[in-house]
């Protein structure tokens, strides 16, 4: 029950993307086409679990004052291997999403996740914890990039969903669209879930 | 002539905040007020000027020679967190008021992508040590001219009646999204040269 809460919380509650308002950097440069969103969220979230768990695990052996730098270290090692793997399987994402994929090791949401969640609970809620996130991240990163590829483009995954007669709006994949998009998410995100709740 | 076709490239066509997304968290978090907003880009170009020469230093002499290039990111990001700590020590003695102003942002330096970013992009385009630091002191100044013009329409908006759906964040990111269409504008000068 309460590793269920743990693994829900991130994905509507304590949403990073449209909730918290974190790691905004990827989520509005990689979201230019859907493959690449979801590429970056399946990496971070992978990430982000690996850090979880191992800082939940030596939690109680790291000194206080030095956790960050400790934290920071733990984190570029799975991004490092993370970026490897990308590197080996498919280098048309890695090419793809470029300097973006060094870059999760400074992504806020999963420093953020160790030092407010990881370090004082147990393994196995980590886990949940970071799965969540991850899996809201995704989801985050998917509705944008959806939006963005889709008006952007004229297509989904690469696929031409609209007729010859289709201009798409360039803007939408350009910088400016990011930001747009990215904003009204969240109003819409914010005016959905405060229905909800009244 | 290339040096400075860098810095301002590096200032107006590919402004690391508006163009390339990095740097977004203190970008969106320190630009409430143009005081804060001057003190954070003063550190943060100074931070990446520093951090250009140091990881460019250790990737030539360090890392390539040992053939250790995977371990570029924690080597880079180490260093980076050292020098955010020693800029952290400086401004605390120097000026208790600014380290009052920056709080909780300038630890956060070492987590501004802006920084790593810079770094990282050095290598990939194998600048030398001099392009490095002009890049990064470019990059920096282009980071500050968004924050700090940025502060000013944030500082407006406070005052404006806006949809209760859209206060905070999502009205920020809208006028950053017209900010950048503004800067797009720059997206063609000496595409001949460059």
């Amino acid at each position: 029950m309460n590793l269920w809460k743990d693994f829900s919380n991130g994905l509507i509650k304590e949403n990073p993307t449209f909730r918290l308002v974190l790691g905004t950097c990827p989520t509005l440069a990689v979201t230019t086409a859907v493959f690449n969103g979801i590429g970056m969220g399946i990496a971070a979230a992978a990430v982000l679990i690996g850090s979880n768990l191992i800082i939940s695990l030596i939690k109680k052996i790291v000194p206080n004052e030095v956790r960050i730098p400790i934290y920071i270290v733990v984190i570029a090692t799975f991004t490092t291997i993370v970026q490897m793997l990308i590197q080996a399987f498919s280098p048309a994402l890695d090419k793809s999403l470029g300097i973006y994929i060094p870059l999760i090791v400074v992504n806020c949401i999963i420093i953020a996740r160790a030092e407010a969640f990881a370090a004082k609970n147990p393994v196995a809620n980590s886990i949940m914890d970071g799965l969540g996130m991850g899996i809201g991240f995704t989801v985050a990163l998917t509705i944008i990039s959806s939006v963005r590829e889709i008006l952007g483009a004229g297509t989904f995954l690469g696929m031409p969903l609209f007729g010859e007669a289709f201009e798409p709006f360039l803007i939408m994949i350009l910088p400016p669209g990011g930001f747009l998009v990215f904003g009204l998410s969240i109003a819409a995100f914010n005016k959905i879930t405060s229905l909800r709740k009244s | 002539m290339k040096l400075g076709l860098i810095i301002i490239s590096a200032i107006f066509i590919n402004n690391f905040v508006l163009s390339q997304f990095l740097g977004i968290c203190p970008f969106l978090g320190v630009s409430k007020k143009i005081d804060t907003a001057v003190g954070m880009s003063i550190a943060v170009t100074f931070v990446m000027g520093l951090a250009s020469v140091i990881c460019w230093a250790v990737q030539i002499f360090v890392l390539d020679p040992m053939g250790i290039g995977y371990m570029q990111t924690i080597a880079f990001i180490l260093v980076i967190a050292g020098l955010v700590q020693f800029v952290e020590m400086v401004v605390k003695k120097t000026s208790p008021t600014l380290y009052q102003a920056l709080g909780i942002y300038l630890p956060l330096i070492t987590t501004n992508c802006a920084v790593l970013g810079v770094a990282i992009l050095n290598i990939d385009k194998s600048y030398n040590l001099i392009e490095s630091l002009i890049n990064g002191v470019g990059a920096g100044l282009g980071f500050s001219l968004a924050i700090v013009l940025f502060a000013g329409v944030r500082e407006r908006l406070e005052l404006a009646p806006i949809p209760k759906a859209l206060e905070g964040f999502p009205i920020a990111m809208i006028a950053a999204s017209l900010f950048s269409i503004a800067f797009l504008g720059f997206s063609g000068l000496f595409s001949g040269l460059l």
